[in-house]
């Protein structure tokens, strides 16, 4: 299979402009003869949404939860980056670009990653034109921050919940036009499976989450905008339903899945307390604008961290990084973090912590200014742990955040199954070996609102379709499949409970194949995942029927995904044989511990095409092709 | 700690219901109250039985999806934290506690403690918008807001959408989740265009689904775990007031 970008040609300030002028367009009154099916209402979804019913066209929004301001882009935290350079501090649309191909460990596509910078302005233009409450300076005009990986401050925020206000900016925006009646919204229904008629992508199988009905939905289009998985690891920063189902079950219709073993580990996150445990709350990044991380210098320092003087302190990342410090990217302060840990240095009763203390901030800036800035951060922090971060460092530790790994997909936002288009978090597109903070914001939303409603209308433009409903033969024998799988689960009469079985695959995804990966642990990893898929098909145990609320039968279903989903990252992570970005190989390393990345061999996309459940899948590759960005060694010290 | 939960279990909305008592051993302080839930489902399904279905998701305190009554208060017993974000150590050894869906007549319940919050999407689907199109939009900067404005905005716009007003008012109004959006909007030069639409349109859905009038009481404000403040209560007042009057 030859995997085709479709980047457009010329030089690459103009390749998007270029190609908005040449695509094809529908007409105006042609619009409303589309119907497009969104899956997910997140940033990427609801954007999508919202933007394609102002367009005219027919639209239908699918998500899991009760309403579609729940998705889990409400929990982002920190701040979305734009190239305004309203900070006069040298910020442009080449530089963040270039930022973003850097952070990534050149494991991106440029023409990508410069329509995002290019893009990026016009997000904030939309977003406070919607209302959204951004911070201000006394003059009336915005504020901005900075976050990891960049040297500017090109950070927009809203205090510690910009998901939250960019999401019911989104939310806003499809709440009109469903009250206008171009969008249908669908709640508590969760897509099961994609359906293809003529090579197609032509609609999808839901199960209604309060009856158990499988339903079908036709389109002309699918737009699957639908998270990402760091669930595989049980453990994360991801919300309780957040899975990995609609995307694999696009993979398994044939869309190529790529990079899955670029998983994203954050470094602040509170840590672990018990195994009652259910997730890891994510403390945003923003905080290391003014926390500075430490552990003590000596092993046996075991005193409060208030006791323990400046000279006793080691302040390991202004120490190994002085160009960036506390901002060093997620990947390099992960490891970091890890390091000091396993030298037996960390802090909290499990000495897997360090310290994120904020106490020369507050003697220098005031409580209040840091109350101002973070202030629902520092509550839900104290909250959960018992503990004033006004009076001591907050504890924090890495855990699974993000995954840069996603569908594969062209310059369109399409993948390898015609009029499948996936956005947001669930794509694989811009961020590489590794995503700097506050750009995932940005790419949903640049995805949703600046891509896709240009790029959809190509594809319709360009393509005939065939009426279809959904008494097609392939929509009744999706649904037949669907009931088939479910009827399967709930026949297993075991002893285990889905939830064991997902913890018990996030701690083999956490051990073998978290923040530092070998080929002996990766090989072990391959061998111990279908045996906990196997023992899932035997010894499940699920109460209740289908025809109703059954949370139990819906945490299965996403479980038994995962537990073959698990697979592929695992090959993904044996068969890239260097260190980048988030993938760490511990083999693949420089003397002082930074990760070494195989330019000769790899610079491709990894792209995996499904052989079977169980099957080692079959490996594409895309070469990636640098023209305006230097292969150079990432260094932020 | 040993505890013991009174759950209301429901199998669906026509199911007159009941509560249902549960004795739970070695409850950790530092679990979460829907973290102390699993624990017990887990347990139960083992058992056989049907686990208790709640909503919830981000486990963070800002999705608004987890909605329990807990000993009558929605969220329970800590100002300004939801469901989720309560921990244990903030019950006592040998403690009950009552554990119930919030209740409305506008919330129907769908099972157990999950309840259906969809006339809170009508609502904004009539008005609890800008109507300015992808793509419409000036510059960022093109209009200043003074920072007074945009703070109080923000405090407006930090409601979560979960419904605690509504179970907390004896009445069972929806004020403080309408103001909230109302207000924010209002504040800002870009909700201007449409404000007295907003307030006429959003209000009329809101008594069309069948939440109850307000009669200041405040127990909205005391329950919200976000602390949306009853001031904007005073502000949709006068937008509505303005909005019938000033035609």
């Amino acid at each position: 299979m030859i995997l085709d970008a479709k980047i457009p040609s010329g030089a690459i300030q103009n390749k998007w402009d270029q190609y908005r002028a040449e695509m094809k367009l529908v007409n105006p009154a042609n619009k409303r003869k589309y119907k497009i099916l969104v899956v997910g209402t997140g940033l990427a979804g609801a954007s999508a949404a919202a933007s394609f019913g102002e367009l005219g066209y027919n639209v239908e929004t699918f998500t899991y939860n009760d309403s579609p301001r729940r998705a889990h882009s409400i929990a982002a935290q920190g701040g979305i980056n734009a190239a305004k350079n309203y900070q006069n501090d040298g910020d442009s649309i080449y530089r963040l670009f270039y930022d973003t191909v850097k952070g990534g460990d050149f494991r991106s596509r440029e023409a990508n990653i410069y329509r995002l910078a290019q893009v990026s302005n016009n997000i904030i233009d939309q977003c406070v034109a919607q209302g959204v409450p951004f911070a201000r300076e006394y003059g009336g005009y915005l504020s901005n921050r900075s976050f990891g990986g960049a040297q500017v401050s090109r950070t927009f925020y809203a205090r510690g919940q910009t998901g939250q206000q960019l999401l019911l900016g989104a939310y806003s925006a499809l709440s009109r036009q469903i009250g206008a009646k171009t969008v249908k919204s669908h709640v508590r229904k969760e897509m099961l499976d994609i359906v293809i008629i003529n090579g197609q992508a032509r609609g999808i199988i839901t199960r209604d989450l309060t009856n158990g009905k499988i339903e079908s939905h036709w389109g002309d289009a699918v737009c699957l905008a639908t998270g990402g998985y760091g669930n595989v690891f049980f453990l994360s920063t991801n919300a309780q339903a957040c899975n990995v189902t609609a995307t694999y079950r696009a993979y398994k219709k044939g869309a190529l899945f790529a990079n899955p073993c670029f998983t994203q580990i954050h470094p602040t996150c509170i840590p672990v307390s018990g195994d009652h445990q259910s997730k890891l709350t994510l403390m945003s990044e923003s905080l290391r604008n003014d926390g500075r991380i430490w552990v003590p210098k000596n092993r046996d320092d075991k005193r409060p961290p208030n006791q323990i003087p400046e000279d006793d302190r080691d302040y390991y990342l202004e120490r190994k990084y002085p160009s960036f410090g506390n901002l060093s990217p997620r990947d390099i302060s992960s490891r970091a973090a890890k390091e000091v840990c396993d030298d037996g240095r960390g802090v909290s009763n499990t000495g897997y912590g360090v310290y994120l203390d904020f106490s020369d901030a507050i003697n220098r800036l005031g409580r209040s200014v840091i109350e101002e800035r973070y202030g629902n951060l520092f509550e839900m922090y104290e909250r959960i742990v018992g503990t004033d971060p006004y009076k001591e460092p907050m504890m924090i530790y890495p855990a699974s955040h993000y995954t840069m790994g996603g569908l594969w997909v062209d310059y369109n936002l399409m993948s390898t199954i015609p009029g499948l288009h996936v956005l947001g978090e669930a794509n694989f597109s811009d961020h590489g070996a590794n995503r700097l903070g506050a750009s995932a914001l940005m790419q949903g939303l640049a995805d949703g609102y600046f891509v896709i409603p240009y790029t959809i209308g190509h594809y319709f433009a360009s393509n005939k379709f065939d009426k279809v409903t959904t008494d097609h033969p392939e929509f009744k024998k999706a649904e037949e499949e669907a009931r088939e799988k479910i009827n399967k689960i709930l026949s297993l009469k075991g002893k285990k409970t889905p939830t064991a079985f997902h913890r018990e695959l996030g701690k083999v995804m956490w051990d073998k194949v978290g923040m530092g990966r070998n080929e002996d642990g990766l090989k072990e990893a391959l061998q111990l995942i279908p045996q906990i898929r196997e023992e899932f098909w035997q010894n499940l145990t699920v109460t209740g029927t289908n025809e109703d609320l059954n949370i139990v039968l819906e945490k299965a279903l996403r479980v038994a995904d995962f537990l073959e989903f698990a697979e592929v990252l695992a090959w993904d992570a044996l068969e890239r044989r260097e260190s980048c970005g988030a993938h760490f190989r511990e083999e693949f390393q420089y003397p002082d511990g930074e990760a070494k990345r195989d330019d000769e061999n790899f610079t491709h996309v990894a792209a995996w095409e499904y052989t079977g459940v169980g099957n080692k899948p079959v490996r594409h590759q895309e070469e990636l092709v640098f023209e305006n960005v230097k292969l150079a060694v990432r260094s932020y010290k | 700690m040993k505890l013991t939960l009174k759950i209301w279990r429901q199998k669906n909305f026509n199911d007159k219901g009941g509560f249902v008592d549960y004795t739970l051993n070695d409850v950790s302080e530092d679990m979460s109250f829907l973290e102390m839930l699993d624990v017990l489902n887990e347990s139960l399904i083992i058992e056989g039985k049907e686990p208790i279905a709640f909503d919830h998701d981000c486990r963070e305190g800002i999705c608004g999806a987890c909605s329990l009554l807990i000993n009558g208060v929605p969220h329970g017993p800590e100002k300004a934290t939801t469901t989720c974000q309560l921990h244990m150590r903030k019950f006592k050894d040998g403690q009950t506690i009552w554990v119930e869906p919030f209740r409305s007549k506008a919330f129907p319940v769908i099972k157990d403690l999950v309840v259906d919050r969809s006339a809170f999407d009508r609502i904004m689907q009539v008005g609890g918008f800008v109507a300015v199109n992808t793509g419409s939009s000036p510059d960022a900067n093109a209009t200043p807001i003074p920072k007074k404005n945009a703070e109080l905005a923000m405090d407006a716009a930090a409601c979560i959408g979960c419904g605690a007003c509504v179970a907390a008012c004896p009445n069972g109004a929806a004020m403080l989740f309408v103001s909230a959006k109302i207000s924010q909007l209002a504040l800002l030069p870009q909700g201007q265009a449409e404000r007295k639409k907003r307030a006429l349109d959003m209000v009329k859905q809101m008594d069309d689904e069948g939440f109850g009038y307000c009669s200041n009481y405040y127990e909205c404000e005391a329950a919200c775990p976000k602390s949306v403040s009853v001031r904007f209560i005073a502000m949709l007042n006068r937008e509505y007031l303005n909005a019938t009057m000033l035609k």
